[in-house]
């Protein structure tokens, strides 16, 4: 191997670059960074994470995050510490509580709802059939049936 | 009851929804901070007096307006912000915010000290031409502060009173029915308190 010294050079390269480690550049920060903001809107493009947006309010907002992750906030602080400053809005799972409890639970009233009215709809329908149809009926049936 | 008549009435219901949700504006964020008191900060001043802080106007009420030269709405608010200036009702306090965007920074980043004198002259030419509404303008430069006044869209307008609590929010242009019908009560009723 001709050029082991160039191989040992971008190693030893490496190396160094990995001492100095800017803020951006730490994988842990950035993983933890990448969970919370996904769970984050972006305020100024309403449908995108605050993971995804090029806006530049969503880099300052990152760049905030970072620094709140360097400071030892645990996930649940940091959100608390945007909803202080731009409401639930800016969570995409919104919280639990009386004002988004249609929100919540509206769905599965509906569903309630839909399954009593079909259940009453088909109850009605079986008592219809049985009213209409006499032994007499059914014996009819039966011998047309069989020719 | 006719019976055939029931999808019509849900009919009409979800059109009831629908024309509320269309007419919503979706921009518009209830802010958590009314209510609360105004974030405090110390930053520098457009015209490099003493630095200002939000407790220095305790006792009064006052405007905080987020602004910059860069932001086409803001001007279209200016004229207002002047006339209104122009009554002396309340003092208006300016928060430059981002002035310096990332296409000043093109050729390189630039040090603090750079933007902030650019920031410093391009808002003060602004301001001499079009009217200087501001008791003065703090800069802000990297929107620290406007993260904690969850500032979202420029302009932002607030109205904080006597103890320092932030009693209203505006996101966008103050129009004068807003002043009018919303603000100018607010601090006549604040005043009186």
């Amino acid at each position: 191997m001709k050029h082991w010294w160039l191989v040992w050079g971008l190693c030893a390269s490496m190396a160094w670059a990995g001492e100095a480690q800017p803020m951006a550049d730490n994988p842990q920060v950035e993983a933890r960074l990448v969970v919370i903001a996904e769970e984050l809107r972006c305020l100024v493009c309403q449908n995108e994470s605050l993971a995804s947006s090029h806006a530049e309010l969503a880099e300052d907002l990152r760049r905030e995050v970072r620094k709140l992750i360097a400071q030892g906030m645990t996930d649940a602080q940091i959100k608390t510490y945007l909803v202080d400053r731009y409401g639930d809005f800016v969570l995409y799972r919104p919280p639990v509580k009386p004002l988004t409890w249609p929100l919540w639970f509206g769905p599965f009233v509906l569903l309630a709802l839909a399954v009593w009215g079909l259940l009453r709809y088909m109850r009605q329908r079986k008592a219809l059939v049985q009213q209409r149809m006499t032994a007499a009926d059914t014996a009819q049936a039966d011998s047309l049936l069989k020719d | 009851m006719k019976k055939f008549l029931i999808p019509l009435f849900l009919f009409f219901g979800l059109v009831v929804f629908l024309a509320v949700g269309l007419k919503r504006d979706p921009r518009e964020i209830p802010s958590p901070l009314v209510g609360k008191p105004a974030p405090a900060f110390t930053l520098p001043t457009l015209s490099g007096d003493k630095p200002f802080s939000p407790a220095d106007l305790k006792g009064q009420v006052w405007l905080f307006n987020v602004w910059a030269t860069w932001c086409v709405a803001c001007r279209e608010e200016h004229p207002l912000l002047v006339e209104f200036s122009k009554t002396q009702r309340i003092p208006i306090v300016g928060l430059s915010y981002k002035e310096i965007q990332a296409a000043d920074q093109a050729n390189g980043p630039l040090s603090e000290e750079a933007k902030l004198a650019l920031a410093r002259e391009r808002s003060q030419r602004f301001l001499q031409r079009q009217g200087d509404p501001y008791k003065l303008s703090v800069m802000d430069l990297d929107g620290r502060v406007g993260i904690d006044y969850g500032v979202y869209g420029v302009p932002e307008t607030y109205v904080i009173d006597q103890a320092g609590v932030i009693r209203y929010k505006q996101v966008g242009p103050v129009t004068p029915e807003l002043l009018q019908t919303t603000i100018l009560p607010l601090i006549q009723s604040l005043e009186k308190s």
